[in-house]
């Protein structure tokens, strides 16, 4: 009897102490998670400079972004196609980088730090870095090209390749977190089923399709979903090293949303802005999760 | 003898295999080196000596100079003990407050726990561009703005949903009997989250430290947002507004680029096998 009540009186001491602990979470989620994006919403159906109370106006800056504003469709565009080019690639690098320095070679530990440390940097410093190696006069890789007899790009500075241009410099980032997440998740196959294909007389190419592309499935789809939405994030490469230029072929859509929130103070429409980006992402985010059950191989489910 | 031919042939196909292994895999390193190779020498060169066809990259004398002029160029100092400050105080609330909320997560059974943690890690797919607005009028109208309030405060609410996740993980490893022998004991939860479980989850703290480390001290939208008096300014904003005023001044620029980086390098020797258990961690689990 006693021991029953002592029981009960534990469980109601957690619930007082979960919600105890869980408190700091709490009122951070009520007070910069749903107030912000509640308001944030009422927000978007408003005129509103911060200046002078905000006015309601229907779907007035919605209809303007979908209708008569160039800029918007340009930044979209622009996302799109920085994000296509650079999720695969950076996807596909990573994994090739790990699978090449998953060898018991002797002072294979040295390589896989070389590769991970530029990873670390970030921000404006590797967006400065990259400004001096684009240079298109003097910078290393025109100097090189030069050096080989032919006249690189203008890089940064022209329509064509200023998008390419920042999809290269994140490439020097593959050997960072997504490169050790692979190699462990390679470490973490099987040997014999490798064996077993050996014996059956399978090619090297058929055992990476059928043995370790679907081992690795779950952390291929991890790094695929923050990858994606990491990609749609490019802010700050764009506003040190190109402005959104030349002729805004890097104006990436959170940039647009920047500079009207707080350069134009269009804050009704930068919130309209916001939640048609958080619509589309949670949408391409369910979409993945839908088309992950097609590729995505879960031993042991 | 046929036999010993061929094995010693075969031996050799190994030995030069292995070589050209080693070749590539250098020169795949010192494509990934070679960004840096060519921001310390900019950083040495002379003014005239960056604008030379073909480049060089030793200097015919290293200009240290550069490095003093860069300093000079911006409230260097003034910046890095903002960055410093900012960046120690999102640690401390990002580790405490993490591990703290964590233990709710992984030590206490609770009704609505798992449908509260489902949240928790349901906040990480929304971008921060939903809530940046309303957050930024907020702090106007809490008086925060132009101060370094918005880049720490935030982070003694839980820590982000990442971290709290990795957190939990690790709490999850220790075993139940730990903390059910000193709740015999009489010992409290904050007791038994203070003194058993921190200290068995320094590795984890650390890891969690490192990566709010990059995080703040690469910040760049946060304070271009949140700060306008120039002398409040990081290092990360006064970097890039360098790049505004003086953008052909290379020597310069690479020199307060190779300063920025000397931290993450020291602290990335020191801490390398963090990183790694850390990334590591994150990846299985989820």
């Amino acid at each position: 009897m006693t021991n029953m009540s002592k029981n009960i009186s534990n469980k109601q001491d957690q619930t007082v102490l979960g919600i105890l602990f869980s408190s700091p979470w709490i009122i951070g989620f009520i007070l910069f998670f749903t107030y912000p994006i509640i308001s944030s919403l009422y927000y978007s159906f408003c005129h509103f400079d911060i200046f002078r109370p905000a006015q309601w106006i229907g779907l007035g800056n919605y209809k303007e972004l979908f209708t008569t504003d160039p800029y918007f469709w340009q930044s979209i565009w622009n996302t799109i196609f920085y994000v296509v080019l650079r999720v695969p690639l950076n996807i596909i690098g990573s994994l090739l980088l790990a699978m090449m320095v998953n060898r018991s070679l002797r002072g294979i530990t040295v390589y896989r730090t070389l590769y991970f440390f530029p990873s670390l940097v970030a921000g404006v410093s590797i967006s400065v870095i990259w400004m001096w190696m684009f240079n298109p006069q003097y910078g290393l890789i025109n100097s090189f090209l030069r050096g080989i007899g032919t006249e690189g790009p203008l890089w940064l500075g022209s329509i064509r390749w200023s998008k390419p241009s920042l999809v290269l410099m994140s490439l020097w980032g593959i050997g960072g977190g997504r490169m050790i997440l692979y190699l462990a998740a390679l470490q973490g196959v099987p040997k014999s089923l490798y064996e077993a294909a050996d014996v059956d007389g399978a090619t090297g190419w058929s055992k990476f399709v059928h043995i370790t592309i679907p081992m690795i499935s779950p952390v291929l789809f991890l790094t695929l979903i923050f990858e994606v939405i990491g990609s749609f994030q490019v802010f700050t490469e764009a506003y040190v090293m190109t402005g959104g230029g030349p002729l805004n072929s890097t104006l990436f859509y959170n940039l647009y949303l920047y500079l009207k929130a707080f350069v134009d103070f269009d804050m009704g429409y930068a919130c309209a802005m916001a939640w048609i980006l958080c619509i589309a992402m949670l949408a391409l985010t369910i979409l993945q999760f839908r088309l992950a059950r097609k590729w995505v191989f879960y031993a042991g489910r | 003898m046929q036999e010993d031919n061929n094995f010693m042939s075969n031996n050799a196909k190994k030995i030069a295999g292995k070589a050209s292994l080693y070749l590539i895999y250098t020169f795949i390193g010192l494509i990934f080196f070679l960004p840096f190779l060519w921001m310390l020498s900019t950083s040495l060169k002379a003014g005239g000596e960056i604008f030379v066809y073909p480049p060089k990259f030793i200097p015919t004398e290293p200009r240290w100079e550069n490095y003093v002029k860069a300093v000079r160029a911006i409230p260097f100092l003034i910046y890095f003990r903002n960055s410093v400050f900012i960046t120690v105080m999102a640690i401390i609330g990002t580790v405490l407050s993490s591990s703290f909320v964590a233990y709710a997560f992984a030590k206490l059974k609770w009704r609505a726990r798992d449908k509260v943690f489902f949240i928790v890690l349901f906040t990480a797919m929304f971008p921060m561009q939903v809530t940046m607005i309303p957050v930024f009028i907020l702090y106007k109208n809490l008086g925060w703005l132009d101060s370094f309030k918005p880049l720490i405060i935030p982070y003694f609410f839980g820590g982000g949903a990442f971290n709290i996740f990795l957190m939990r993980q690790f709490f999850l490893t220790i075993p139940e009997s730990l903390s059910e022998a000193a709740r015999m004991d009489g010992c409290s939860d904050f007791g038994i989250y203070w003194s058993i479980l921190l200290p068995l989850t320094k590795p984890a703290m650390i890891t969690i430290a490192l990566f709010t480390f990059l995080l703040t001290w690469n910040d760049f939208m946060g304070p271009l947002i949140f700060l306008s008096t120039k002398e409040k300014g990081t290092l990360a904003l006064g970097l890039a507004m360098f790049v505004g005023q003086h953008g052909t001044e290379w020597h310069l620029l690479m020199a307060l680029s190779v300063l920025i980086l000397i931290p993450v390098v020291i602290i990335f020797i020191f801490c390398q096998r963090y990183f790694v258990e850390g990334i590591t961690m994150t990846g299985i689990k989820g």
